[in-house]
């Protein structure tokens, strides 16, 4: 009796041991393949950077590339028209979305009553950042170009990629307002200072390091984007530059750059991408590893920031 | 004692108007400070309403010349031919069939990087990758449309020999890799909100890490897990470059990956890369693809929205 007892239970214990066994080798298993996922992910990023490096290295190692605008030969082609009206498409959209999505930003933390109105700024925000970016660009299409008449003008697509990173901008700038305790605002009104004072002096000044992190992750994406670009109309073949915005001669400033056509980074490696030659897509990887590089430099500045705010301010 | 008492008597003294002009300048101020912010703030429902306006419009104009039966109904999509049919059905099956290449690759990669990051790995490992995955999320798809077009379609073709150069199967995948950080990244947030005393409980009773992140963690983030995949399938559908350089982009009514395809987004691509006139029925047809690509991100937009706050478990 005792005796069979005893071997049910050894039985038992030997099951209830396989059965952990299993577990644990499921556990390390697990771990395994989790393991080879994420390293997969990191690969894949590295090889897509070396790719467009390796494939690209003749002409990212070629001077004329970057001072030579497009041509029908590929040897010959070069960047000049793309670098330049990048940086002016940027400085439009800089100069538009971030005063823009700070101030909305402001006004939803700071000022907003909390009632359907507000709910409804929110529920936009939020809906924006989900909408595809060529929707912004049949948006830009249809307001910019044929409405408001700007033509495929580095104004045009500036406006566009600056509503298209407006969320972004919007979204952590509120973060980082946030982030601010209640007591620096009480201590600003204790001294008599007025709301904007508080906001201006204060909470901005504090949340600035947060404000710019947006900022660049915003520009970031607003520098890659091809797609609504393209669509406002961008030419592919430019063989001449916009105006110069600064002169030495008064007035200084000008700004019939902004009327001026124009192409980009992206757009150009697209139309180099999209000939069949092999040749231009040598051209087309250099040109996409510099858009690479720019674009996780930025990222990478930015998300360093951002875990060094996170660790550096303790409001407590 | 003194000087309070000079400070008291010099400010009766004053005459009170100043003070309050300038208590009226303030205000006045303060007043235009939170008007002007307003307004910033309403720049984004002017943006939303624009957009609706403008597909809208457009859209109106394109069925006047166009019955909705046809444009639904129609198997083929020609706008630009001299025998013009106006079929969207090609172009959502080609959206669809993309979308859903990148989901199978996409789901269980970001899922187990996911549950990897927020159970298995060390503090160290995570705070490493995480900042890696945001890294990836911000490569800019035209290089992945590189990618697709001159390395994973080769790759692919020494595997099936008779996939044609533009396929998509291979800006599937690419899609894929393009929203993992996605899923993985929103994944773990969901994860990382249940609270540790119910992995404890399940450790407590003798579980492992993994009968614990697939039994306790993962039910109980589910909502956010979901809410994930249909926000991943929103931004497949609404991805552009990559399919307009690497899919092809003949429209074609099948849901085989491994034919060529045009997707809506590379069907606007195309047609803005031309050089159509102004208020054509071909400049038309890009706001009526528009509006049908809008509605459906919008539909799956709303769908996670809905799944992450109706099925959020509270603890």
């Amino acid at each position: 009796m005792s005796d069979q007892k005893v071997a049910s239970s050894l039985k038992d214990i030997d099951s209830v041991r396989t059965m952990i066994k299993r577990a644990k080798f499921n556990d390390h298993l697990f771990g395994m393949i989790g393991l080879l996922c994420i390293t997969l992910i990191l690969i894949t990023l590295l090889i897509l950077f070396m790719d467009l490096v390796i494939d690209g290295f003749p002409q990212l190692t070629n001077w004329d590339f970057y001072s030579n605008f497009p041509s029908r030969r590929a040897a010959r082609a070069g960047l000049l028209s793309a670098l330049v009206g990048s940086s002016l498409v940027m400085l439009v959209t800089f100069v538009s979305a971030v005063p823009i999505g700070v101030g909305a930003a402001i006004y939803l933390e700071e000022y907003a009553p909390k009632n359907w109105f507000t709910e409804i700024i929110e529920v936009n925000v939020t809906n924006l950042a989900a909408v595809p970016s060529i929707i912004y660009g049949l948006l830009a299409l249809g307001l910019f170009v044929y409405t408001f008449d700007f033509g495929n003008s580095i104004l045009t697509a500036g406006l566009t990629l600056g509503l298209l990173i407006l969320p972004i901008v919007i979204v952590a700038t509120r973060e980082s307002i946030r982030a601010i305790p209640v007591a620096i605002r009480e201590a600003a009104y204790a001294v008599g200072a007025t709301k904007g004072q508080v906001v201006g002096q204060h909470v901005v000044k504090y949340s600035a390091g947060g404000i710019l992190t947006g900022v660049i992750i915003g520009m970031a994406r607003a520098i890659g984007e091809t797609a609504p670009v393209i669509t406002i109309g961008a030419l592919t073949f430019i063989a001449f530059l916009p105006e110069a915005p600064i002169s030495t001669t008064p007035p200084f400033l000008n700004f019939e750059w902004l009327t001026s056509s124009f192409t980009v980074l992206p757009i150009q490696m697209f139309s180099w991408l999209s000939r069949p030659s092999s040749a231009f897509h040598v051209n087309a990887a250099a040109a996409g590893a510099i858009i690479i590089l720019v674009t996780l430099l930025m990222n990478a500045v930015a998300i360093k920031m951002r875990y060094n705010i996170r660790k550096k301010i303790k409001w407590q | 004692m003194n000087t309070a008492t000079t400070v008291l008597k010099s400010t009766q003294g004053t005459t009170i108007s100043p003070r309050l002009a300038k208590n009226f300048r303030r205000n006045i101020k303060e007043r235009l400070i939170e008007i002007l912010l307003m307004l910033c703030a309403l720049s984004a429902v002017f943006t939303t309403v624009a957009i609706v306006a403008i597909l809208v419009y457009e859209s109106f104009a394109f069925f006047e010349f166009v019955s909705i039966v046809d444009f639904l109904t129609d198997n083929q999509w020609t706008p630009l031919f001299e025998d013009a049919h106006y079929g969207i059905m090609p172009l959502v099956s080609g959206t669809l069939t993309i979308s859903f290449v990148a989901l199978a690759f996409a789901v269980p990669v970001g899922t187990i990087a996911a549950i990897y990051l927020s159970e298995f790995a060390s503090h160290k490992t995570r705070e490493t990758v995480k900042p890696i995955l945001e890294l990836l999320a911000g490569v800019p798809t035209i290089a992945f449309g590189y990618f697709a077009l001159l390395l994973v379609t080769p790759l692919l073709q020494m595997v099936f020999p008779e996939l044609p150069t533009f396929n998509m199967l291979g800006p599937g995948i690419v899609i894929g890799i393009m929203v993992v950080p996605y899923i993985a990244s929103v994944s773990e947030d969901a994860m990382r909100a249940v609270p540790m005393s119910m992995r404890e409980g399940s450790y407590a009773m003798g579980a492992t890490r993994f009968q614990t992140a697939m039994r306790v963690v993962t039910p109980a983030a589910i909502s956010g897990i979901i809410a994930a995949y249909i926000l991943a399938i929103s931004r497949a559908i609404g991805e552009t470059m990559v399919v307009a350089i690497a899919a092809g982009q003949q429209p074609n009514l099948t849901f085989n990956p491994m034919d060529s395809a045009a997707t809506i987004t590379a069907y606007i691509v195309q047609v803005a890369m031309g050089d159509l006139p102004h208020g054509s029925i071909g400049y038309q047809s890009i706001f009526a693809a528009g509006l049908v690509l809008m509605l459906m991100t919008l539909f799956f937009n709303v769908l996670g929205h809905f799944t992450r706050k109706k099925f959020r478990e509270a603890y």
